[in-house]
C-alpha cells in the first residue's frame, strides 16, 4: 500500500511541477526528450491588458482571416509579435479573393511555405509609418528584400499601382494599413 | 486491497496525464532537455569555468558573471556613481567622472572588450565605452576596478567602441552621432547636417606595459552614423572595419529617413597607413577639450586633467586610409572571423547577411574597382568585395560571433533566434529560438583569433513572461547555450543588471590567479593615510577638519570626536589597516549627503561631510566584518559655530567622569 501511495504522491508532485515548468522544466522530468515542443515565442505571452500588437489587431478583424491564417502557416506570428516597429500592409479577405482561383489554397500547402513567406514578408517593412508620411514616388524596402513603390493618387496611398490603403490601425508594435489588393513580389531573377 | 491500490494507480496516472495536459507550457521556452540543469550546474564551493563580462547598458556599469552557472560575481562601477562602493562619492574617486562638461555621474555602457596579445585574450584589462558623453574606460583585471577613463572630442554617442586591435595597440571609438567638430561653430541650423556635421573615428593608443590610454589620432570622415566595429586580425591586421548607417544624412525621423537607401556602408580603415601619414606630419592639430582621468593604486586616488589638443587626419584628403563597401540596409554588427578573411555585415533591415572577403577587398582596391565615391571616399563595388550572402537567414540580423571551426553564429532580433551558419558554404546549419528579441551574443573569445567555443550567451531585450513579474520594468536576460555539439542547446537563462549589450567571456584560468587580495599598507602613498592607530589625528584648517582615521576589526580610531562646529567641512580619511582577503570596512555617518565609503584592506578613502546641524552623529562600519561588527561605531559631536568646545579625539579613553558615575 505504501508503495502505491508513493506513486500517487509522485503523480501529484509531478502534476504540481508540471504547472510550474515554464522555467524549471529540466528539473521536472527524467526523460531526455524535450519537455515541450510547442512552437512560438512572444505571441504566447498571456497579456489581455496591454495594447494589441499587429498580429492581435489583425486576428481581431473579421476581414483578415485569410491573412491571419497565412501568417500562421508561414511561421511569421512570432516575428510580428516582436517589438517591431512594423508597418504591415494587410490585404483584406476580399483582396485575397481577387487572386486567381486556387492561389491562396496553393500557397497554404506546406511545400509552398517559402513562397508564402516571401509574399507575406513583402507586406511588412521595419519602421512604423503613418499614412500621411508616405510620399509620391517613395520606395519602401520590405522585409523579404524587395521594394514597394508608393504613389499618391487623389489623396490616397497606392502601392505598386495595385493596392490602395483603405484604413490605418495603430498597434502597439507598429501600424496596420488595410489594403484592397495583395502585393506580389517581383519574380526572382 | 488490491482493487483499491489499482484504482489509486489508475487515478494517479490519469490525474497526472490530465494535469500535464491542462498545464501544458504555452511556449517553447520550456523546450529544454533534461540534461540542461546538470550542464549549467556548478556545485556550491566550486568555481565557474568562465568569467563573463557583461556591459550594463543604461546602468553605466559592467557586471561580471560566472559561467555556466550564471552567478553574479561583481558589478564594477565605471561610468555611473555607485553609492554602494562610494565610487564617484569619495574624494579619491570623484575625478574619475570628470569630463569637459564637468562631473558626469551617469552614462550608458554598451560594449566590453578584453585586451589581447597576438589576437588572444591576455586577461590584463577590459575596456568599456560610454555612449552618451563619449568616453572609453580601462578596467584592471587584477583589482576589477576602473583605472582610467578618457573622453573623446569631436564625438557624440560613442557607439562603435571600445573594439581593439589584436595586440591592443589601439582601442577605437567611432561617433554614432555626427556633429559639427568641437572647434567649429555648433550653433547652426540642424537641417544643415550635410554641410556642417562630420563623423570622427578615434584611435586610442594603449601603453604596452601600463595600459595608459592616449588619443593617438582621429580620422575625420563624412557626417554619417558609425555603429559598430571590429579590427582585422591575422592577415587583415592593420585594418579596422566600421558599420555605418544614415548615409542618407537625415537629421530627423531617422526611423524612416535613415532607411531610404538600399545599401549603407562598411568602412574599411587602413590604420597602418594612417600611422604612416601621422609620422609624415600629415595630421592637423586641432584645439579641443577632453578629460583624461587615471586612478592610482598606490595613493588610491584619481587625478583628472583636461587635455587641449589632438591630431586629425582627413579621410577625404588622404585618399588611401578609408574605403566604403556597400552593405545592405543599415548595417549594425560588423564582425571579423578568426582568420581575418571574412567580414560579416548585418543590415538590421536586410533579408540577407553579406560576408565580405578581405582578399577581395585588397584586390578591389588594387584594381580600383570602385563604383564611385561618397563625399570623397572611394566606394568599392559590392560584388568586388563580396565573398557571398547568407540567404534567408532570419529576420533582423544584428551581431555575429565565431567558433573558430569555420562557423558563425548570428543573432536575429525580429525572428528572436540565433542562427549557426558556415562561413565557407554560407549554409544555415542550425537555429535556436531566444526568449525574446535577442540583441548581442557572446562566445568566449568569439571575436578573437582563438575562440573557446563551449558556450554561447544570447542577451535578450524582452523577457515579458520569462520571470516572475516585477511591475512595468522587467529585467533583460542572458541565455546560455551549449554549442560544443552540432546543435545549439539552451541550458540556462538568468536576469541581468541594466541592459546588456555586448559582452566578453574568457576561461577563468586567464584571470583568476592574478586577482589582488589586498593592498599593501606599506605601499599606500595617500597623503591622508594613517598607517597605524598611533598615526591617527584630527586637524583643523579653518572651517575644514581632517580626520585621519583607521579601521580594523572591530573599531575605528578615533571613535569619539568632539569640537566640530556647525558649518565645518569634515573630511574622514579612513584607512583600512587589515591585510587580509575579503575584509573591507565600510564607513557611514548620519546625515551624509553623499554615500558610504567601502574601504579595501590597505586602502585610504575619504568622505566629505558637512556639519549642518548641532547634535550627536553616530558613525559605523557598514560591511559585516567580524562578530563584533555591530560594535564597530563611534560618535561625532557637533557644537554651535563659535562654541569653545575643544577639538578632542580618542579611542577607548573618553570615559565618564567619576562623579557622574556616582550619581544614583
Amino acid at each position: 500500500m505504501r508503495k502505491y501511495f508513493i506513486i500517487f504522491s509522485i503523480a501529484i508532485a509531478g502534476t504540481l511541477l508540471s504547472c510550474n515548468n515554464n522555467e524549471t522544466a529540466a528539473t521536472a522530468t527524467k526523460t531526455d526528450a524535450p519537455v515541450a515542443t510547442a512552437p512560438g515565442g512572444q505571441e504566447n505571452v498571456q497579456d489581455d491588458v496591454s495594447a494589441k500588437d499587429v498580429v492581435k489587431v489583425a486576428a481581431s478583424s473579421k476581414d483578415h482571416t485569410t491573412l491571419v491564417a497565412a501568417l500562421k502557416q508561414a511561421d511569421l506570428v512570432t516575428s510580428l509579435s516582436n517589438a517591431g516597429p512594423f508597418t504591415v500592409f494587410a490585404p483584406t479577405n476580399a483582396a485575397f479573393e481577387k487572386l486567381p482561383a486556387g492561389t491562396v489554397e496553393g500557397l497554404m500547402k506546406n511545400d509552398k511555405k517559402e513562397d508564402l513567406q516571401n509574399i507575406l514578408q513583402y507586406h511588412v517593412t521595419l519602421a512604423a509609418m503613418k499614412a500621411e508620411t508616405f510620399k509620391d514616388g517613395q520606395v519602401l524596402g520590405m522585409v523579404n528584400g524587395d521594394n514597394v513603390m508608393v504613389s499618391i493618387k487623389d489623396g490616397k496611398v497606392v502601392l505598386n499601382n495595385s493596392a490602395t490603403i483603405i484604413a490605418s490601425i495603430p498597434a502597439s508594435n507598429g501600424i496596420i494599413h488595410v489594403i484592397d489588393g495583395v502585393l506580389l513580389p517581383p519574380a526572382k531573377k | 486491497m488490491k482493487k483499491i491500490t489499482l484504482s489509486m494507480t489508475v487515478t494517479s496516472i490519469l490525474l497526472m496525464f490530465l494535469l500535464l495536459q491542462s498545464c501544458k507550457p504555452k511556449n517553447a521556452g520550456s523546450a529544454v532537455n533534461s540534461d540542461a540543469a546538470s550542464k549549467a550546474y556548478v556545485p556550491p564551493g566550486k568555481y565557474d569555468e568562465f568569467y563573463n563580462f557583461v556591459s550594463g547598458g543604461f546602468s553605466g556599469q559592467m557586471s561580471v558573471y560566472g559561467l555556466p552557472s550564471g552567478r553574479l560575481l561583481s558589478v564594477i562601477p565605471i561610468f555611473s556613481v555607485d553609492p554602494e562602493k562610494g565610487y564617484g562619492y569619495s574624494e579619491e574617486t570623484k575625478p574619475m567622472l570628470n569630463t569637459s562638461h564637468g562631473f558626469v555621474p551617469w552614462d550608458d555602457q554598451h560594449h566590453t572588450e578584453l585586451s589581447q596579445t597576438n589576437g588572444e585574450i591576455d586577461g590584463r584589462w577590459i575596456f568599456a565605452n560610454a555612449n552618451n558623453t563619449p568616453r572609453v574606460a580601462r578596467v584592471d583585471l587584477t583589482t576589477f576596478r576602473t583605472r582610467e577613463i578618457i573622453e573623446l572630442p569631436n564625438s557624440a554617442g560613442n557607439h562603435s567602441s571600445p573594439f581593439i586591435t589584436e595586440n591592443t595597440e589601439y582601442v577605437v571609438a567611432g561617433t554614432r552621432f555626427s556633429v559639427p567638430p568641437d572647434d567649429a561653430n555648433g550653433d547652426v541650423p540642424i537641417n544643415t547636417y550635410k554641410q556642417n556635421f562630420k563623423g570622427y573615428i578615434s584611435f586610442i593608443s594603449v601603453g604596452k606595459e601600463d595600459g595608459k590610454m592616449d588619443i593617438a589620432f582621429q580620422i575625420k570622415c563624412p557626417g554619417i552614423n558609425f555603429d559598430l566595429s571590429h579590427a582585422g586580425k591575422g592577415k587583415s591586421h592593420g585594418w579596422f572595419f566600421f558599420s555605418c548607417y544614415n548615409t542618407e544624412q537625415a537629421n530627423t525621423l531617422l526611423e524612416v529617413n535613415a532607411s531610404q537607401r538600399d545599401k549603407d556602408f562598411i568602412m574599411a580603415v587602413n590604420w597602418k597607413k594612417a600611422e604612416e601619414y601621422l609620422r609624415a606630419g600629415k595630421g592637423r592639430k586641432q584645439m579641443v577639450k577632453y578629460a583624461h582621468n587615471v586612478y592610482d593604486e598606490k595613493n588610491h586616488t584619481a587625478s583628472s586633467e583636461i587635455r587641449t589638443e589632438i591630431t586629425v587626419l582627413d579621410a577625404k584628403e588622404l585618399k588611401d586610409i578609408c574605403y566604403f563597401i556597400p552593405c545592405p540596409k543599415s548595417p549594425h554588427g560588423c564582425d571579423v572571423d578568426p582568420t581575418g578573411e571574412y567580414i560579416v555585415g548585418s543590415g538590421k533591415l536586410a533579408a540577407l547577411v553579406p560576408v565580405f572577403s578581405f582578399d577581395k577587398i585588397q584586390k578591389a582596391i588594387a584594381d580600383k574597382a570602385y563604383e564611385g565615391d561618397y563625399d570623397g571616399i572611394p566606394v568599392i563595388k559590392y560584388e568586388a568585395a563580396l565573398h557571398g550572402e547568407v540567404k534567408k537567414p532570419g529576420l533582423g540580423p544584428l551581431h555575429t560571433e565565431f567558433d573558430g571551426k569555420g562557423n558563425a553564429y548570428t543573432t536575429f532580433f525580429v525572428s528572436s533566434e540565433v542562427v549557426k551558419w558556415n562561413l565557407e558554404s554560407l549554409k544555415v546549419l542550425d537555429r535556436a529560438p531566444t526568449y525574446y528579441s535577442v540583441g548581442h551574443l557572446c562566445i568566449p573569445g568569439g571575436d578573437t583569433r582563438k575562440p573557446n567555443a563551449k558556450y554561447l550567451i544570447a542577451y535578450n531585450k524582452i523577457t515579458k513572461d520569462r520571470y516572475l513579474p516585477t511591475g512595468p520594468e522587467l529585467s533583460q536576460s542572458a541565455q546560455l547555450y551549449d554549442i560544443s555539439g552540432d546543435k545549439m542547446q539552451l541550458i540556462l537563462d538568468f536576469p541581468t543588471i541594466g541592459e546588456p549589450h555586448y559582452a566578453q567571456a574568457v576561461a577563468a584560468d586567464v584571470i583568476k590567479n592574478k586577482s589582488v587580495k589586498f593592498f599593501k599598507i606599506e605601499e599606500n602613498t595617500n597623503p591622508y593615510v594613517s598607517k597605524s592607530e598611533d598615526a591617527t589625528k584630527v586637524v583643523r584648517e579653518g572651517n575644514k577638519v581632517h580626520v585621519y582615521m583607521t579601521c580594523i576589526r572591530s573599531h575605528f580610531s578615533p571613535d569619539n570626536i568632539e569640537g566640530i562646529k556647525a558649518g565645518d567641512e569634515v573630511y574622514f580619511h579612513v584607512t583600512n589597516l587589515e591585510q587580509d582577503w575579503d575584509v573591507p570596512h565600510g564607513f557611514a555617518i548620519k546625515g551624509a549627503n553623499n554615500a558610504e565609503l567601502l574601504i579595501m584592506p590597505g586602502e585610504t578613502q575619504t568622505l566629505k561631510w558637512v556639519a549642518e546641524k548641532i547634535g550627536m552623529f553616530p558613525f559605523y562600519c557598514t560591511d559585516f566584518c567580524s562578530a563584533l561588527h555591530q560594535e564597530m561605531s563611534g560618535y561625532l559631536r557637533v557644537s554651535p559655530a563659535g562654541s569653545n568646545v575643544p577639538l578632542l579625539f580618542s579611542t577607548g579613553k573618553n570615559q565618564p567622569k567619576v562623579d557622574s558615575i556616582a550619581v544614583k
